[in-house]
């Protein structure tokens, strides 16, 4: 707690939102969570002085017979931000969220579009041309000197300050043209040229995370700029209020919160299971701006029938695949531009009925990227048969030849005798182990469920058991995740409830009304790159330390395309 | 040795700027290449009639003219002394393209997989020989614009390659040695296990620099391989002292560090060596000795052992001076994998590398 520091309320009055975690009991005394004298949220992202500075009063206020809130103690350095910058307002978590941190006008971009993505970034070569270095901090939030970036912070924020403005007034002409419901147009055209933020995470790889971000602090101004534009969108943090409540506004999904929410996971939404399906079956005829596809793609996200990796970026790209078929670019627009704002807005329509993964976002900003780099001279016929066939063409070769291979070098490791783990249900570890039972191996499979794959992991290591993932190279993300809490998907609570098979076991069927009791739901965990012991893709089994090589190289030559 | 060559095969204009990482690398090697130059030049200098004679051979116009004259190269290489067999099959791969007859592309890569696939079916259980032919073929043919030039230019380009390669691959040893005289100071001891050229050369460097330091070899059981190198090493007046390959642990702690060499080094980081060696680095792990691979770079293979039985077995008959009791097995693999955890640093000719780089330069290569 560092009161050398001047206290916040100097720049700018907004508040950092702060609040508490762990075991309280909502007392009356202290006044409740939503309020502030609360302890920080994330760990990591741990806004600044006032957020240490108020932290005190409430340990002290405690009195000794109530429980003790657990509280996470702030980082020993925070960003330094120049005071007056307009950044310093970074409610709850900063790491990722961007639109908070920064002018009125991009309170505008800061719709459901570029925020949402709570699992993965879409960001693309159109959509990045604005950068702040003051985002730029978060990247190095982890590591120690960030006192560096305070010059560039001023700079550069007025600089995006500026730009942000101009996209605004861009934001609102087409906002008239392009008349889609919700209010979503001023959403996609800003949040191309929407700040992002790296989201500061790499893989846990010790070495190349290490060097990779000294490069980075060292590097100069424009390269610096040039990296930020692939640098992930900022993904909306659902314990912010207004931002919460700006985002209903614009969403096309009405879907009502759900109530007893884990106070650790209300940075990541969560809505009531089952209430979005019937309202969006209702509007299917209303909603003229989205193709059937997509929206048939979304209904099937939200019932569950399309789950899986690869079964929902498969599902949404073709559904793209089908609305740039019958797309046409409307009079005095640039196809490349008014089709991207297009194709932002079926993604926000996607993320309203469930979060992006990382498979999906990856396969977005290529999309992008190939509509951006359309030559100017195709006319529209041969700039849409050219995305499709782009599209065909990454679907056969980074998923459907990608499971060939990963299951042609995963099959020499499946030996006699063996006895198998897998958990969930992948499809490239259903096809290895097809292939592996008709090559005439023999072998034993045990099945375990989809969450906990994290310490099924740290079992295996412990007793000298490998660990091998299966993964394609399409899903390889440059964000950096060191727990499972940040960055989720919060499932449907509902689902614990009942235990299959067992349905005189009911005792836990009123729990909504309970105010101490709390469901949790999560839906991915992060396994720590020491409990893996080779990844198998399409590019040839790997060690753990080799994905940030293959996300370099690819992304140097472009070779996503 | 033109490292921006040898670790960017893709000379085009358009190519992205090498990373500072390798510029480095290619600083550090422009110190070593003048007068590593000078020794390539006596290596290979050092049989030119052999060469001339075996271009006589190899011109005879039979329908598969390459299958046997890469045999009779690869001998002839193999019998210089201190050859290492995948040098030699290097350099008889690089033979194959000067002389070959092949007039299309595709004809002169078919000649060359024949070549390589004979030469790897000479030894099946040898990894590096296998990983120098599959590294030489990706070296030579990843040029680019190798579609679009005349046939003629192609081959030129293919050749020069190849001679590269082979030039490299024969100063590796060199290479290595003038990298490792860092990690070797006044007074340390090392302990060595079994027969290495690799690291013989090493320490050759090391007592013709008059540093003073002690060897603690191992015997290296079944091949005694030991006795050898403290022969060798004897001979250089360097201080030796053999153990039976038991003793390990209980010498250890007078150890400084651990020198090995490597018969292959894998995509893992870890590397595939006589028997003895995973026990070694075990012990030194333990006691927080540092564990240094010496090995050249064309033995990077494309393996990833998950454990020991995940390797092609390699037998070796094992005498123990007395007849075994019927009814009783005995382990005779000649080979152990050691998991790159237990690694410190490898020497190689494309530097001082960590074990996670090996897949880094494989990806790179085999993009």
């Amino acid at each position: 707690m560092d009161l050398r520091r001047p206290p916040r309320s100097s720049s700018g009055g907004v508040e950092p939102k702060i609040r508490q975690v762990g075991f309280f009991t909502p007392d009356a005394s202290a006044s409740g969570p939503s309020e502030a004298p609360v302890a920080a949220a994330a760990p990591q992202s741990q806004p600044q002085q006032t957020g240490a500075a108020t932290e005190s009063p409430p340990a002290s206020r405690l009195s000794p017979g109530r429980l003790s809130p657990v509280m996470i103690p702030p980082p020993r350095h925070a960003d330094h931000l120049a005071p007056g910058s307009p950044s310093p307002a970074r409610a709850g978590a900063v790491l990722a969220t961007s639109a908070p941190a920064a002018s009125p006008a991009r309170f505008d971009a800061a719709s459901v579009v570029g925020d949402d993505d709570s699992w993965s970034r879409a960001p693309s070569a159109a959509e990045l041309e604005e950068n702040r270095s003051g985002l730029a901090e978060t990247r190095n939030d982890g590591a120690p000197a960030s006192i560096p970036q305070k010059q560039k912070t001023s700079k550069a924020e007025r600089r995006a300050l500026q730009e942000a403005q101009r996209a605004a007034k861009a934001a609102a002409k087409e906002a008239g043209l392009s008349g889609k419901s919700g209010g979503t147009a001023p959403g996609p055209a800003t949040s191309k040229q929407a700040k992002s933020a790296k989201t500061a995470q790499k893989k846990d790889v010790p070495q190349a995370a290490g060097s990779v971000a000294s490069e980075k602090k060292t590097s100069e101004r424009l390269p610096e700029r040039e990296r930020k534009k692939d640098a992930p969108h900022p993904r909306m943090q659902f314990d912010d209020v207004h931002k919460v409540e700006k985002a209903k506004k614009r969403a096309v999904v009405n879907q009502s919160e759900a109530r007893n929410r884990v106070e650790l996971f209300r940075h990541l939404p969560q809505y009531v299971h089952g209430t979005q399906l019937p309202d969006l079956e209702s509007k299917f005829f209303q909603l003229e701006p989205m193709h059937p596809s997509v929206y048939k793609v979304g209904l099937q996200y939200l019932s569950g029938e399309v789950s899986g990796g690869n079964g929902r970026c498969m599902a949404m790209l073709l559904a793209f695949r089908e609305a740039i078929k019958d797309y046409s670019t409307p009079p005095n627009k640039t196809l490349s531009r008014d089709l991207t704002a297009k194709i932002s807005s079926y993604v926000s329509f996607l993320i309203e009925c469930r979060p992006l993964s990382i498979s999906m976002g990856n396969a977005i900003r290529f999309l992008k990227n190939r509509i951006a780099k359309l030559p100017h001279a195709f006319s529209e016929s041969e700039a849409k048969t050219s995305l499709q066939s782009d599209i065909d063409r990454f679907i056969s070769e980074k998923i459907v030849l990608a499971d060939k291979a990963i299951v042609s070098h995963a099959i020499t490791k499946v030996r006699d005798n063996d006895v198998l783990l897998t958990y969930g249900s992948s499809s490239v570890v259903e096809m290895i182990l097809n292939h592996a039972h008709e090559l005439g191996r023999k072998f034993r499979v045990i099945v375990y469920s989809r969450v906990g794959t994290a310490s099924v992991a740290m079992v295996a290591h412990a007793f000298g058991i490998p660990v091998l993932v299966c993964c394609e190279a399409y899903k390889f993300h440059e964000r950096v995740q060191l727990d499972s809490i940040c960055a989720n998907e919060l499932g449907d609570p509902d689902v614990i409830l009942k235990v299959p098979g067992k349905a005189d076991l009911d005792h836990l069927k009123d729990w909504a009304d309970n105010a101490n009791l709390q469901l949790l739901n999560l839906t991915y965990d992060a396994t720590p790159s020491d409990y893996v012991s080779m990844i198998i893709t399409d590019y040839g089994m790997l060690p753990p330390t080799s994905v940030p090589v293959i996300v370099r190289e690819y992304r140097k030559e472009q070779l996503w395309i | 040795m033109e490292p921006d060559a040898a670790q960017n095969p893709n000379p085009n204009p358009g190519a992205p700027p090498i990373s500072a990482y390798y510029q480095t690398r290619a600083e550090h090697h422009a110190v070593v290449s003048s007068d590593w130059l000078a020794h390539a030049a006596a290596a290979a200098a050092s049989d030119p009639s052999a060469d001339g004679a075996d271009g006589v051979d190899d011109a005879d116009p039979l329908p598969s003219p390459g299958s046997g004259g890469v045999i009779e190269e690869f001998n002839l290489w193999r019998r210089k002394p201190d050859a290492a067999e995948a040098v030699a099959a290097i350099m008889a791969l690089a033979a194959v393209i000067r002389s070959s007859r092949a007039t299309t592309m595709m004809e002169l890569e078919i000649e060359l997989k024949k070549a390589s696939d004979k030469l790897k079916s000479w030894d099946a259980t040898s990894i590096s020989l296998s990983a120098a032919c599959d590294l030489f073929m990706r070296f030579v043919t990843r040029t680019s614009h190798l579609e679009h030039e005349k046939f003629d230019a192609a081959k030129s380009r293919l050749i020069e390659r190849g001679e590269k390669f082979g030039e490299i691959s024969l100063k590796a040893r060199k290479t290595i040695a003038m990298l490792s005289q860092d990690f070797i100071s006044d007074g340390c001891t090392m302990l060595v296990h079994g027969y290495s050229r690799v690291v013989l050369e090493v320490l050759k460097l090391a007592a013709s620099n008059h540093k003073l330091f002690r060897v603690l070899c191992t015997e290296g059981r079944p091949d005694r391989t030991g006795l050898r190198m403290s022969n060798e090493l004897a001979v250089l007046g360097i201080p030796v002292k053999v153990l039976i390959d038991s003793a390990v642990a209980y010498s250890m702690d007078e150890v400084d560090m651990v020198f090995v060499g490597a018969d292959g080094v894998v995509e893992s980081g870890g590397i595939i060596n006589m028997m003895g060696t995973y026990q070694i680095a075990l012990v030194a792990h333990s006691m927080n000795k540092p564990v240094y691979v010496a090995a050249e770079s064309y033995k990077f293979a494309r393996l990833y052992p998950l454990d020991q039985k995940d390797m092609t077995p390699a037998h070796r008959p094992i005498d123990f001076g007395v007849p075994v009791p019927i009814g009783v097995e005995v382990e005779t693999s000649a080979r152990d994998y050691t998991p790159p955890q237990y690694l410190t640093l490898l020497l190689t000719d494309l530097g001082v590398l960590t074990p996670s780089v090996v897949s880094d330069e494989l990806i790179q290569l085999y993009l």
